[in-house]
């Protein structure tokens, strides 16, 4: 559980951090007659969107940190062999690295009016998605082919499990981005559209970014990671 | 020292935070059945908890007309009864408390306690009620399913929750059971967004973080705990979802069942349980910081006295949460772990208590030298303190290793758990309906059925779970069908058995009362008012009562907290957040 707790500590850090930003020492019964609101008037800085992304993102963060924690401690049995990593995986990953790229510029376009790019990108960036989804579907039935099913290695199990929960949330992703692009696919793109677009490409990055941690996982590099830091510390 | 910082409040504009556009319902369906109006929900949350509750509450008598009259039902036998232990276990956890203090209470109090017309994301927390009541009918699916529930435990440890010697282990009972949770942490997620980002973004002018009652507080704190830990039961979840359904060994040791070598190999019951309890603890906290929250304002709210040291209950509120992430092993002290271990979760797991008694000195101190009216809230908020004090302190025995050991499978443990975790967060559940009924409805709740109900469940619950105590500690297992014939156990001990489940029977037939009183009251009720117990919050302070679509005509604005009662000198014993000025204050004492 060690990864779990490495993962709340990082979050409470945060969380502390905030509330001490929050006159916690102020004595609100002396305080009677004023507003005394540290916010700015007028709207939000932050979008309430934005921050609910965040929320969720650390929400999925916690899922994902607690699967890997259940991958270490299942790890130590005796009867773990690690699965190969199909070749394609490399490739999926430069498809998802992509749909992160193209977002990223869908939302500065979007940002410099030029609707007809963004909306470009947009619709490439949907198809990167369907791209890494049937990548990682082509990459379980190598798998399987080679014989390596689910049920025979936790391991195996393990790479179906995770993967198939991270392409849970791609797909997610995808329908929001449809229906961002279905929003937009006429006219000027107003604030609002610029901020769906935004939540798009900030949830891409932090999938891409979960990929990226999966993928170390599954091929070992992160085994290597998790001893060197085993070693400093003890 | 006077250091009160006095303002003319008049330079402040109403309209300073931003209108939320407001979704508005076009017909009776979107309006009471798919209404993404936080107060709708919250009601339906509610009825739904209460009305899952109720076959657990059935469940209970079950259960305990077999402890108390063994054999004497034919029908129920050794495998309905780890079904019924089962869903009573997890229906009155999950589905009743958990989706009842924040889908029911947070769905009601944090807009109108903060001053905003609606939660910031409607359309998800009306798609987080559908997902829970279609959790729940999955759950009701499976004691119709072939096999029957689960009779797993509610805890549901591997290897034996998918195994064919227990109950729905090789049908389809503990695979609508794994389903049906899935199902309610993605319900919930989707609610406890909500609650989290309204709490941050949806606040009116001048309800600053200090000001918020501690009811929103407790609610807040215990939804960012839950939205941390439930993923941790959704991890379980879909792992032993994978074990049952297509045969991997997450959990699976090397089994052979009925001669036969199982498939399953290698994996780690214990892994499981760390999973488990990495939400189970927090669950703990999930449903007891909303009371400890609910039952401070209704303390100061019928004592007409300022809560006794706000911030400190904040900070208390706010420790209580981190510390409960790191003491979940405390559960395992059986599980053969490693004595160190053991020691660091019994160190972290009594020194949760000091927060926690200072919330209890804290209430004590609020009542002391208060003008306490003993109304219907008031008598379940001090039933509360008495129990939660008296589950408490067998909560500090059992913290500690060398103690729970030998007491870990005993009915002491039941009534631990039963009086600080089940009885408590009722009571406070029972105070609060008590209390915001009038709001919800415009009507009072029935006095006389009130009184009857809260002396009966109040005195009953003691009855029923004190007893439990002694039967714990002359050894007594918890788990199992029946005794038999057992040296250690005395022939009082069954005698004492057929009286707590004569008055498991009577207790529960009290919340018949309180059921009718509830439909009862919505058109006989007296009429309440908009502000019946001379409250402060907000919430009481609404242009209508029953409060419409948006709460508000012109939003709130807050200039002072939310426990100025029996101010000195002024006109009345309380006056409202959004009241501004500070007349006849000038003699307030500072601290």
């Amino acid at each position: 559980m060690s990864v779990s707790l490495v993962f709340l500590a990082v979050i409470l850090l945060i969380a502390g951090w905030w509330l001490a930003h929050q006159r916690l020492f102020s004595k609100p019964w002396l305080e009677v007659g004023h507003t005394h609101d540290p916010r700015p008037h007028g709207p939000p800085v932050i979008a309430p969107a934005q921050i609910g992304l965040g929320v969720f993102l650390v929400v999925v963060g916690a899922l994902f940190t607690l699967f890997i924690s259940a991958y270490f401690m299942r790890m130590a049995s005796t009867d773990w062999w690690s699965t190969p990593m199909p070749r394609i995986l490399w490739l999926n990953t430069a498809i998802l690295g992509l749909g992160s790229l193209l977002l990223h510029a869908a939302r500065v376009t979007a940002e410099q009016h030029r609707e007809e790019t963004s909306r470009t990108a947009l619709i490439a960036a949907l198809a990167s998605g369907l791209a890494f989804l049937a990548g990682q579907v082509f990459a379980w039935s190598e798998l399987t082919d080679a014989g390596f099913l689910i049920a025979d290695n936790p391991a195996n199990s393990f790479f179906y499990m995770i993967t198939g929960m991270h392409g849970l949330h791609i797909l997610g992703g995808l329908f929001a981005l449809t229906r961002v692009i279905l929003k937009t696919r006429a006219g000027p793109i107003g604030e609002k559209g610029v901020l769906s677009i935004t939540l798009c490409a900030t949830y891409w990055h932090f999938m891409l970014a979960v990929w990226l941690v999966l993928f170390a996982l599954f091929s070992g590099w992160a085994n290597d990671f998790v001893e060197l830091c085993r070693q400093l510390l003890t | 020292m006077v250091d009160i910082r006095h303002g003319t409040g008049e330079q402040i504009g109403p309209a300073e935070v931003e209108d939320v556009e407001l979704y508005h319902p076009h017909s009776w369906w979107t309006r009471y059945v798919f209404s993404q109006d936080a107060k709708i929900i919250a009601v339906q949350y509610a009825s739904t908890a209460i009305a899952i509750g109720m076959v657990a509450l059935v469940l209970s008598w079950l259960m305990r007309l077999q402890l108390g009259f063994p054999g004497a039902f034919a029908f129920i036998d050794a495998e309905r009864y780890y079904q019924f232990i089962t869903m009573h276990g997890m229906i009155m956890v999950i589905y009743l408390l958990t989706a009842l203090f924040l889908g029911g209470f947070g769905n009601y109090l944090i807009p109108l306690m903060l001053g905003a017309r609606d939660m910031v994301f409607p359309y998800a927390n009306m798609l987080s009620y559908w997902l829970y009541l279609l959790a729940v009918l999955v759950l009701v699916a499976s004691f119709f399913a072939p096999g029957g529930p689960t009779g797993a435990g509610w805890t549901l440890y591997p290897p034996q929750a998918v195994l064919s010697g227990t109950p729905g282990g090789k049908d389809w009972g503990i695979i609508l059971m794994l389903s049906s949770l899935i199902l309610f942490v993605i319900g919930f997620t989707m609610g406890g967004l909500n609650y989290v980002v309204t709490v941050l973004q949806g606040r009116t002018r001048g309800m600053t973080l200090m000001r918020m009652p501690l009811t929103v507080w407790g609610i807040f704190t215990a939804t960012v705990m839950a939205l941390l830990a439930f993923p941790a039961l959704f991890v379980a979840c879909v792992m032993m979802l994978f074990d049952r359904v297509l045969g991997t060994s997450f959990f699976m040791p090397a089994i052979v069942e009925m001669g036969e070598q199982l498939q399953h190999g290698g994996g780690s019951p214990i892994l499981f349980q760390h999973l488990f309890w990495f939400f189970g603890h927090p669950e703990v906290y999930i449903v007891a910081l909303p009371a400890f929250g609910i039952v401070s304002d209704l303390i100061s709210t019928h004592a007409r006295k300022n809560i006794f040291g706000y911030r400190m209950m904040v900070w208390a509120i706010v420790i209580i949460g981190a510390l409960s992430f790191i003491v979940w092993a405390h559960h395992m002290y059986v599980s053969g772990m490693n004595p160190y271990f053991g020691f660091f979760f019994a160190t972290t797991t009594l020194i949760i208590a000091v927060p926690t008694a200072i919330k209890v000195y804290n209430w004590v101190l609020t009542l002391w030298r208060g003008d306490i009216h003993l109304t219907l809230p008031m008598l379940f908020a001090l039933a509360f303190i008495v129990t939660f004090v008296n589950g408490g302190l067998t909560g500090l025995f059992l913290g500690n290793v060398v103690v729970d050991v030998p007491l870990s499978d005993t009915m002491f443990v039941v009534a631990h758990f039963h009086m600080v975790m089940g009885v408590a967060p009722i009571l406070v559940i029972f105070g609060a309906i008590y209390h915001w009924y009038p709001k919800v409805t415009g009507r009072m709740l029935n006095e006389a059925m009130g009184q009857l109900h809260f002396w009966v469940t109040f005195v009953g619950a003691y009855l029923i779970f004190f007893p439990m105590h002694y039967l714990g500690l002359i050894g007594m297992p918890r788990r199992y069908y029946e005794m038999g014939e057992a040296a250690f156990v005395p022939a009082s001990a069954h005698t004492l058995n057929e009286f707590i489940t004569i008055m498991a029977l009577i207790v529960g037939a009290a919340q018949v009362v309180f059921l009718f009183n509830l439909i009862w009251s919505i058109r006989h009720g007296r009429e309440a008012g908009g502000n019946p117990w001379r409250a402060t919050t907000l919430e009481w302070q609404t242009p209508e009562t029953p409060p419409r679509h948006g709460n508000w005509k012109e939003l709130p604005v807050v200039y002072r907290w939310a426990y100025d009662y029996s101010v000195p000198g002024a006109a009345e014993d309380f006056i409202p957040q959004n009241q501004p000025g500070s007349a006849g204050l000038a003699s307030e004492e500072a601290s």
